[in-house]
């Protein structure tokens, strides 16, 4: 198990490094969508997840964060990582159901992480298990009905047990947010849904952390949403806030320069 | 032609809603889910006993779906119901994603379906769910005929582990199989036995087979009359000996003709023993308002199509 101890910065840098590996191997897209998350995962999976929790990535498109994470905690092998992608592999460009522990369900389709993460919530609910249940959405994926649809259910069966975490960076698939179908994702409409609301610096892990703490400390009945502002991309210069990255591989002197910003940047 | 008889008749909901208030009773797992139709899905018994284990989602249905297979998790037998309608096409990516490709332990239990739905119209009258469910891997379907069959299904999926679609309807209907019957999932149930002619029908249906068993006995037909009410793994051994036998069959269904039981009659039969098929069902068209009885008639799901049909099978046999 990880511990806090664990100097974050160089644990952010490596899960990135991870990351581009796996996209340069694979010479495949999705990676500002794996950046902009990646320290969101690595506060929630990797620092807070306990046992009993769970943790969905909803936005499966950024499965290649997931999978680095899971690697880093010793649930994916070197063996699975090399598969990436590939013809028979466990760990597709979204995420395969019920291959590996931690990847209990299909997701990729968007919208459909937080129905389950609530199902899973209203399951501990019942049986009186202690677990937590993250999700972790984009902010375009809060575009789906399905995520208005859950919290109100969650707010109706009072799953302060549910902690949502939103990776807002204000880029979706062929746009700014601003300019597809708006901030779909402002604190305000969670909070005028009834939802507990905090916002955090979504590449500064202390501050993922403590949000996570913060919100966890109030069992009050009311379902938890953490907005983590991002940058599409954070970490490789030419990718910040580009469009672009949402679907682009990168060349291999692309992938050399990414790997140099990273390394010069978290190390 | 065996005879058939009836003392009572009720709607298949309701033997749904007997199902699972037993379930309630029987398995503390079990847990019943509502986009707000608790009344419709005669789930009255079931949260006055168990309110504990009664989630209501609103008028959500592609939540209820999500939520019904996070439930699994840690062993919940989540029964979601709803209108077939709003079970199954307004939330198709749902089952697909969450529920079959996860093979998530999800209970999908659909009333209103078909065209006796009746007055509703077709907005509201799927005719195409059997089709859209047992195109999904890892799905069960079935379709019950009776108060007591859809009863017995009811408390049968429970047992199994995996996805189930359990399709159901509104109109009261006789009831003629028998109240303790063992459901037994995949395994047809032969009702009549005759050399002449295979008649498969499923739900609604399976009622106007009978009939029109008797009104070819008169003639001197004796039909096979097979109850198919798992549309998905469908009995292949049973249709097989029975075409094998009869050498021409007739499929019944309240279903489009597009993806329903003679669809998946025709492929068994296309693939193992060419036979002549005639197929009772709804052909490419949308519902519309009527009494269930009008609508039956005019889309020609009726005891009478069922003897022209087999009539004009026995034809093509003999051609």
């Amino acid at each position: 198990m990880v511990t806090e101890a664990i100097d974050t910065k160089t644990l952010c840098g490596q899960l990135r490094l991870k990351v581009l590996d796996l996209y340069n191997q694979a010479h495949a897209g999705h990676i500002g969508c794996s950046l902009s998350c990646i320290d969101i995962i690595a506060a929630s999976l990797i620092l807070r997840k306990r046992e009993q929790d769970t943790f969905i990535l909803s936005k499966g498109h950024a499965a290649a964060a997931l999978y680095a994470s899971l690697h880093h905690l010793g649930e994916l092998t070197d063996a699975d990582l090399a598969s990436y992608y590939l013809n028979g592999t466990t760990l597709p460009a979204h995420p395969a159901p019920n291959k590996h522990k931690g990847i209990p369900f299909a997701t990729g389709s968007l919208g459909h992480g937080l129905p389950i993460g609530t199902g899973i919530a209203k399951a501990n609910k019942l049986t009186g298990e202690n677990g937590r249940v993250f999700v972790l959405m984009s902010d375009g994926e809060t575009n789906e009905g399905t995520t208005w649809e859950a919290a109100h259910f969650a707010m109706q069966n009072q799953l302060d047990n549910l902690i949502i975490l939103i990776d807002k960076n204000g880029l979706q698939g062929f746009g700014y947010t601003q300019d597809v179908l708006g901030d779909t994702a402002d604190p305000a409409k969670w909070k005028a849904i009834g939802f507990d609301v905090v916002e955090a610096d979504g590449h500064d892990v202390q501050s993922l952390t403590s949000a996570i703490d913060e919100v966890s400390g109030r069992p009050n009945g009311v379902p938890k949403v953490v907005v983590a502002h991002t940058i599409k991309g954070k970490g490789v210069s030419y990718m910040e806030d580009r469009l672009e990255w949402h679907y682009l591989p990168m060349t291999p002197d692309q992938y050399a320069q990414a790997v140099d910003d990273v390394t010069s940047r978290y190390f | 032609m065996k005879k058939y008889t009836f003392t009572e008749k009720k709607d298949t909901r309701s033997g749904f809603g007997a199902g699972i208030l037993e379930l309630g009773r029987t398995n503390p797992d079990v847990v019943a889910m509502t986009a707000d139709l608790a009344g419709s899905l005669k789930l009255e018994g079931f949260i006055k006993e168990f309110p504990e284990r009664y989630v209501q989602c609103g008028i959500a249905e592609a939540n209820m779906i999500g939520v019904a297979a996070g439930l699994t998790i840690g062993g919940k037998i989540p029964f979601a119901t709803t209108f077939a309608n709003f079970a199954t096409g307004r939330v198709y990516d749902q089952i697909r994603q969450s529920v079959c490709y996860s093979n998530k332990n999800v209970k999908i239990c659909a009333s209103h379906a078909g065209l006796t739905l009746g007055e509703d119209g077709a907005t509201h009258q799927i005719l195409e769910d059997l089709g859209m469910m047992k195109m999904l891997p890892n799905m069960t379907v079935i379709n019950p005929c009776d108060f007591n069959q859809t009863k017995a299904a009811t408390i049968a999926i429970a047992e199994h582990e995996g996805p189930v679609y359990l399709r159901f309807g509104r109109p009261v209907v006789p009831i003629f199989t028998p109240a303790d019957q063992k459901f037994e999932i995949g395994k047809a149930v032969i009702l009549n036995e005759g050399p002449d002619v295979s008649i498969f029908a499923t739900g609604h249906l399976v009622w106007e087979a009978i009939q029109a068993g008797e009104k070819l006995a008169e003639e001197g037909i004796e039909a096979d009359i097979i109850n198919i009410h798992t549309i998905k793994p469908l009995d292949e051994e049973a249709i097989l000996a029975s075409v094998k036998k009869t050498g021409c069959a007739v499929s019944a269904e309240e279903h489009m003709l597009n993806g329903g039981l003679g669809d998946s009659v025709a492929q068994v039969l296309a693939r193992n023993y060419p036979a002549p098929l005639e197929m009772i069902g709804v052909h490419d068209t949308f519902g519309e308002s009527g009494t269930p009885a009008q609508l039956m008639e005019k889309y020609g799901l009726t005891a009478d199509r069922i003897v022209e049909a087999v009539k004009k099978a026995m034809q093509r046999k003999a051609a």
